[in-house]
């Protein structure tokens, strides 16, 4: 008969604790991010599609002196780019830098290799398409567009 | 007005009055319970359609109309089509006898109590055919496990009901509310009548902890499993309604129904203390749903048989001693 009364008192008091629990939940702050219209910071080890960096101080803003050392180390493939000789300018001037992100397993060695620093991880993580031409970046076309 | 009796624009008024409360309720509750439910677990809820989400029950509500009315191929075709209609038509009544206020009430019945039991009582048979109807062991077996849980739960509560008719002598609910004048309301007379009262609707309304018969991860959606489109909803609102009966009844029997502070036109504008009254108890409901785990069948039946029987029978006894006293 003890046990009987004792059950219906601490039984009794935990729902009072657990009722307690979710109230003090419901006024704190939600945790839940509201994705299209907002973002969390990507973190800075994200590896997103490479990029050539943007530099200001280049003649061309980036820093590519169409060496090929990416495009030969890349164990997918994936990079194409070409260089020419121009007039007047000291070096290769690069012409084309395809990149196709449908390959490309993102393992970072052409950015290892560049020995101008010149690419870099991007951090774009929303890449859709309909097609896959459409993972087929032309980075020197982005970093001119980046103005 | 000439051409209508007083008394047939009276039944009109009230009907009217009467289902637009139900879908109201439906759609307040709806957006109330997944707001709530939100956060408690620290989500927003819904946040997409109209301003923080106001129009989302609008919104459910033109697709489950549009929706097909999926029959299961051997299901009882008469049977399935009628359950989910046993279930809500009975859900009105009752808020023909439910005084909101002094003077808002469609009738004064003198059973007006007796009537409101026995009509939602209707919506365990309707829960009965739709499970047995539905050809689908899962429907079968929520609807059985609502039929044992409402028998076993239908006791304590009319035995604390008895508590209630003892002290005020009437079944009428406008009698109910008027013995408890003065701010002295029945909760504070009998707590544990009130305690045993609503833990018992909890369980007439299948709510949860005590949702056994639609339980989700054992049953998909019990009784509903096979229901699509307004067949679904109709037992949806009728759950809702239930829910507003069930704390209609509480707040009339042990809250003092329509009494609280003067207002101006109380006779009328009293009816807001008896909707906020009503609607706290059912955000309490919401609060107890996201906070406990539904509980097991043999721990549902012992709660009923060996605390609240004991107990409501031991509060009547009390009761009707001090009366005599």
């Amino acid at each position: 008969m003890k046990e009987y009364f004792a059950l219906i008192f601490t039984g009794g008091k935990s729902l009072i604790v657990g009722m307690m629990i979710t109230l003090r939940e419901f006024f704190r702050p939600i945790v839940t991010v509201q994705y299209p219209r907002e973002t969390l910071p990507v973190s800075p080890n994200f590896r997103g599609h490479t990029i050539l960096i943007r530099d200001e101080e280049k003649e061309f803003k980036h820093r590519c002196i169409s060496c090929k050392m990416c495009q030969r180390e890349c164990p997918s493939g994936c990079i194409d780019l070409a260089g020419e000789k121009r007039e007047g300018v000291k070096g290769m001037v690069l012409v084309k830098y395809h990149l196709d992100f449908t390959k490309c397993s993102l393992c970072g060695t052409c950015v290892e290799v560049c020995p101008t620093d010149a690419l870099d991880f991007s951090d774009e993580y929303r890449h859709v398409g309909f097609t896959r031409e459409e993972f087929h970046y032309d980075l020197l076309a982005k970093v001119e567009e980046k103005e | 007005m000439t051409f209508l009796p007083p008394e047939l624009l009276r039944i009109l008024v009230t009907v009217v009055c009467a289902i637009v409360i139900v879908f109201g309720n439906a759609v307040v509750m709806g957006y109330l319970e997944r707001k709530f439910a939100g956060r408690f677990q620290r989500r927003p809820g819904p946040m997409e359609v109209g301003f923080h989400g106001i129009l989302q029950l609008a919104v459910d509500g033109v697709k489950l109309v549009g929706k097909q009315l999926v029959i299961p191929r051997h299901a009882d075709p008469v049977l399935y089509r009628i359950a989910p209609i046993i279930s809500f038509a009975p859900s009105i009544m009752p808020m023909l006898v439910i005084p909101f206020s002094p003077k808002l009430q469609g009738r004064d019945f003198d059973v007006g109590l007796i009537f409101i039991l026995a009509v939602v009582s209707l919506n365990v048979l309707a829960i009965l055919i739709a499970g047995w109807s539905s050809n689908n062991k899962y429907s079968l077996l929520g609807a059985m496990r609502s039929v044992a849980q409402n028998v076993a739960y239908e006791i304590p509560m009319l035995l604390t009901l008895m508590s209630v008719i003892l002290v005020t002598g009437t079944f009428s609910l406008r009698g109910i509310v008027e013995a408890q004048t003065n701010g002295i309301w029945f909760v504070f007379i009998m707590p544990v009548a009130f305690i045993i009262f609503f833990a018992a609707t909890l369980a007439e309304t299948n709510r949860a902890p005590f949702d056994l018969p639609e339980a989700e991860s054992e049953l998909t959606a019990g009784f509903m499993t096979e229901f699509s489109g307004m067949g679904f909803s109709l037992f949806f609102m009728a759950e809702y309604t239930y829910m507003f009966i069930a704390c209609s009844l509480t707040v009339i029997l042990f809250l003092g129904g329509w009494q609280g502070p003067p207002l101006p036109f109380a006779e009328y504008s009293s009816a807001l203390w008896f909707f906020l009254k009503v609607y706290v108890l059912l955000i309490l409901m919401i609060w107890i749903r996201w906070t406990f785990p539904r509980v097991r069948f043999d721990q549902l039946l012992n709660f009923c048989w060996k605390y609240l029987v004991p107990f409501a029978l031991v509060h009547l006894m009390i009761t009707a001693v001090v009366l005599k006293l």
